[in-house]
Parts: C-alpha cells; structure tokens; sequence
C-alpha cells in the first residue's frame, strides 16, 4: 500500500507540474497582446507602440518565457498570482474567499449526493423490477436530461418568487444553500444511485450470501453484510464527486449569483482579465489532480486489487 | 441487419430514433419548415401568447418562438453531432494507433490523455474561451480538444481487448497487413463500442453547450440558440416564466431522445444485456459526464 501511495504522489506531482506548465503557456498562446488586454481593460483607448513597451515592463511581459515561467511558479506557490487587470486588486485577495464559497457548496453538495444515491439505490436493489425501482429510475432519467440552470431557473421562480420560502440569490445564511444543493444533487444523484444499486445487485448475487442465507443467518444480517459491502462504492463516489463538482459549479453559481469561483471566472472571461483566468484554472487543476489521487488512494486502500494497476 | 432487427422491437427506442431523425430533418430544412424568420422584430407582438399564425406565441422581441426553436435546431443539435464526429475522428485515429501498436506510441498517446483528462471538461473549456475570445466557434474548439482524449482512451482499451484475440494474433502471424487486419478485422469488431459510446455522450455534450450559451459564451444574440433562447428567458424570468417552457422542453426531449436511442443500441448490440437484471446500469458505463 505504502508503495501505491508513494506512485501515486510522484504520478500527482509531475501532473502539476505539467499543469502549471501548460496553464502558464495558455495565456502566451492568446491571440491578443496582453499588454494592450492591460489597458484596455484599463480603460485607455489609444495604445501606442510606447504606451505598450511601458506596460510590457511594468508587468514584466518583455521577459523570456521559461524566466517568467519559474516566476510566475515561484510567486504561485506563495499565493502570489499576480494583479487582476481590470481592477489592479491582487487576484488571490478575490479568488481566495471565492474557492473557498465554491468548496462549502461543493462540500455540502457532495454529502447530499452520497446521502441521496446511497438511500435511492439501497431502496431500488432491495425492490429490484418492482414499480418503486422502475418509478425512481424513470425519474432520475429525466431528471438527468434536464439542463441544471433550467430547473434551478424554475425552481427560483416556484419557491422563492411565488413561495417567498427561500432567498433568489446569494450566499446569507444556511437557507440560501437548500436549492443549489438540491439542484446539484439532482443532476448528479440520479448517476451515482445506479452505481449503488448495480454494486448491490452484484454483491446480492455473490456466494457469501448464498452461503449466509443457507447457513440460516436471519435476512437483516445477511443484508448488513451486502451494505457493508456496498458502501465502498458510497465513499468512492463522495471522493469522486468532490473535484467534478467543484469543476461544474459555474453554471449554477451564475444562476444563483453564489459569490464563488464560477461566477468570477466568467466575469474574468468577458473581460478578459488573464491573470484571474489563469490562477481560475490553475488552482481548480491543482485541487481536480489532488481530490483525484486521494480518492485513487482511498479506494485503493479499500479494495487491494486496484493497487497494482498504477 | 442483426442491430437493426432488435432495435425495432424495441418501442422506446424506434420513437427516440424516429424523434432524433425527425428533428435532424427539420434542422437541416429550418428555411422552408420555419413559419418565420427567427430574427424578425415586432415589437407590437410581444410576449404574445400562442395564435395560430405564432404557434408557440412570440419572445420579448416579439420574435417567432417557433421558428427561433426550429432554426435552434442547428447551433444546439446538428453542431453537436459535427463536434461529436470530429472529436470522435480524433480520439478514434489515436485510439487505434495507441491500443493496434501500443508499446512507445501507446504510452506518449496515453500520457497525453491523462494530462488532457486532468483538467476537468468543464474548467478546460472555460481556459480556452477566456484566451480565444467568446463565441461559438471557439467553444467548438475547446469540445473539440476536451472530448477527444475520452474517446481515444475508451477505444484504445476496446481495440486492445479485441487485438488480444486469437484471430487476430493468426492474421498478424500469416503476415497480413497491418492495415488490412485494422479494416477488415478490428474495425467491424470496435464499431459496437464506438456507437456506444458515441451516442451516450451526445446526451451530456447537448447539455453542455446549451449551458455555455446559456452563460453568454457560446452563440452570441441575436442568434437562435436553445441555451441562449433560456438565458434571454432568464432576464424577465419573474414576470414571464413562461418563456423558460418551450428551450427547455425542447432540450429535455433531445436529450431524453438520445440517451434512450443509446441504451436501446446497446441493448441491440448486445443483446445479453437485455437478460441481465441491471440493464439500465450497465448500459451507463460509457456515460461521459464531467
């Protein structure tokens, strides 16, 4: 195992640097200059030939490209991501609190889907072929079908413009997370339920429940024993969702203008502000490549046949 | 025809099928189906209700809804099967050369995956909006290089499976070209996983990009689009939430329409499948969602 976590770190590791490599080098690969991106976000209209060499300088953009690569690494690595272009702000004093709003919604969200899709698919491997588990399968197969931003758009408008139960936007207090969360929740748990329920159909087909029930263990043993079982695929999923929420949230955040990374990083993008939309992707790689090597470890650590796959 | 026949017994499936061309069809005619045209303003017609001239009532333009959704068919359906084919060119071509000749090529192919796959779709794709500019053809480009890794990696692991296979090794040994045992012999064979996965993934892709339209960085006005129909709808969504009914109904039905088409060509590809308890499970094992 020690072995597997060791691989799997080094496996990690060079992926950020390749990461950081290639996010740094897609913002060289822009068409527009950024020095003229800098003032115009700026809101100066003439850009002369020495109004843009003075910029270039100033941001320090006349310099070769592996020289601003390892100094650009180097102040990342201590926060530093430069100045936004638009509002001179630095970016980590905006991106912080916001990756930090994305994580709460993401992090709540990821406990709901575990909760729902464990709860759903117990209930649909226990009343396999009955009308319960066709009904919830139908359901989730449209629900699945739905735009998120559509059915959060209706749900706003049902309760909390015709309601009046729950707040329309923003983040105030624990009611403003119901209906994102709800919204996320729907359009993930209706996928991951059907993995609780494949694992618990598998696992109810094995012998050690034949060998349980014929051995005259009582059915709510024998039915521990398949959860037990089952539950692995309840933390693989939380481990998961964890870093393709936290990637996807930008539709709903913008419905719900939720003061997180989804809603900056397209304020970023109609404006242009390079230095945001490069730290943006950076940090949701970097935290995408971390939750994926822990949830690689975790599972690993659960089911020993996967350790030899790195 | 073996798929052809079991996919017509199955009812869901030849409707969806039926659905999917039908709405392909009236795409590629949009100029001679549609009522109107889907740019026309008339300001006398706002937010009318549904008349028999303006069958599905007119948008806070005073637009023809209808025709807006017709012509919507184009930007939010036949682009994606265009982006789809493309990536799934790419991924395919790869995908083979990595799983047929696998050793140095396989492992520089699969490395590149991983980098692309380590980047989630979604953040992908808004890093290369952010540096190209906004507009649809650029979110055509970043589907385009998000989605292609996928695909090379789920047909590289279907080719290697199948090139492991004894009639294969017997065509290799007896000294058949290289590119004749592809044609003949592993691309009939991987054609079933293609399809697969190929038509599970138009679901997720239709739903992605109505939602970069629907945030104001795919199709730009006045444009008909489906996800650009709903974010206009979102503007005067407290007063007219009605307007949010006909683009997004239409997306449930598309979306709802391929991801049957798709479970149903699985099932008629393979049939076993349709035998075994977890029909609806198994056929998900493609599904991409990011």
């Amino acid at each position: 195992m020690s072995i597997y976590i060791v691989k799997r770190m080094v496996l990690a590791f060079l992926l950020l640097i390749i990461i950081s490599l290639i996010t740094f080098a897609f913002i060289n690969l822009s068409p527009l200059n950024p020095a003229v991106v800098v003032l115009q976000a700026q809101g100066i209209p003439d850009t002369t030939e020495e109004l843009i060499r003075q910029t270039e300088q100033q941001f320090g953009l006349d310099r070769p490209f592996f020289v601003r690569y390892l100094d650009w690494g180097m102040a990342c690595l201590q926060l530093d991501f430069g100045h936004s272009y638009v509002t001179n702000q630095p970016v980590w004093s905006t991106l912080g609190p916001a990756f930090v709003n994305t994580f709460k919604l993401t992090l709540v969200s990821s406990i709901a889907i575990m909760i729902v899709s464990v709860v759903l698919g117990v209930i649909c491997a226990l009343q396999v072929g009955k009308k319960v588990d066709k009904t919830v399968r139908g359901i989730a197969f449209i629900l699945t079908a739905m735009p998120s931003y559509w059915l959060a758009a209706l749900m706003i408008w049902y309760f909390s413009v015709k309601l009046d139960w729950l707040p329309t936007s923003g983040m105030d207090s624990y009611r403003s997370y119901i209906l994102p969360v709800l919204i996320i929740t729907i359009s993930y748990a209706g996928i991951y339920f059907r993995n609780v329920r494949s694992s618990m159909l598998s696992n109810m087909n094995k012998d050690y429940v034949l060998y349980g029930r014929a051995s005259g263990l009582k059915e709510s043993v024998v039915m521990m024993h398949i959860l037990r079982n089952s539950l692995q695929v309840a933390i693989s999923i939380f481990c998961m969702a964890i870093p393709i929420i936290l990637g996807s949230t930008v539709v709903i955040e913008n419905v719900f203008a939720w003061p997180g990374l989804g809603s900056l990083s397209i304020r970023a993008i109609l404006s242009r502000d390079f230095p945001v939309i490069q730290a943006y992707v950076l940090i949701l790689a970097i935290s995408f490549v971390i939750f994926n090597a822990i949830s690689d470890m975790i599972n690993a650590a659960m089911n020993p046949r996967l350790r030899n796959g790195l | 025809m073996n798929i052809w026949s079991n996919l017509r017994h199955d009812r869901i499936g030849m409707l969806s099928l039926v659905t999917v061309i039908a709405v392909i069809v009236i795409g590629i005619c949009a100029p001679i189906i549609a009522p109107h045209d889907p740019l026309t303003v008339n300001m006398s017609l706002r937010y009318n209700g549904s008349t028999w001239s303006y069958w599905l009532g007119n948008d806070q333009l005073g637009r023809c809804i209808l025709s807006r959704l017709i012509y919507g068919i184009r930007p939010s359906i036949l682009l994606v099967l265009w982006i789809l084919l493309i990536s799934i060119g790419i991924g395919t071509a790869l995908g083979f050369i990595a799983g047929y000749f696998k050793s140095k090529v396989d492992a520089w192919i699969m490395r590149i995956c991983d980098i692309m796959l380590s980047f989630p779709g979604y953040v992908m794709t808004l890093a290369i909006v952010g540096i190209l500019g906004v507009g649809l053809e650029n979110i055509v480009i970043a589907f385009i290089l998000t989605k292609w890794a996928w695909f090379a990696r789920v047909i590289r692991t279907s080719v290697m499976q199948y090139t492991e296979l004894d009639y294969i090794r017997f065509a290799k040994a007896s000294g058949i070209s290289n590119w004749h045992i592809i044609r003949r012999h592993v691309v009939p064979v991987t054609f079933a996983d293609l399809t697969v996965i190929a038509s599970s993934s138009i679901g997720s892709m239709i739903l992605q990009i109505s939602g970069f339209s629907f945030l104001g960085l795919g199709i730009q006005a006045p444009h008909a689009e489906w996800g650009m129909m709903l974010n206009e709808a979102r503007e005067v969504m407290f007063t007219r939430p009605e307007m949010m009914l006909a683009p997004g109904i239409a997306i449930i039905i598309m979306v709802s329409a391929f991801n049957f088409l798709a479970d149903a060509l699985q099932v008629a590809l393979d049939p076993r499948l349709h035998q075994s308890a977890s029909t609806y499970t198994s056929s998900k094992k493609w599904q991409v969602r990011i």
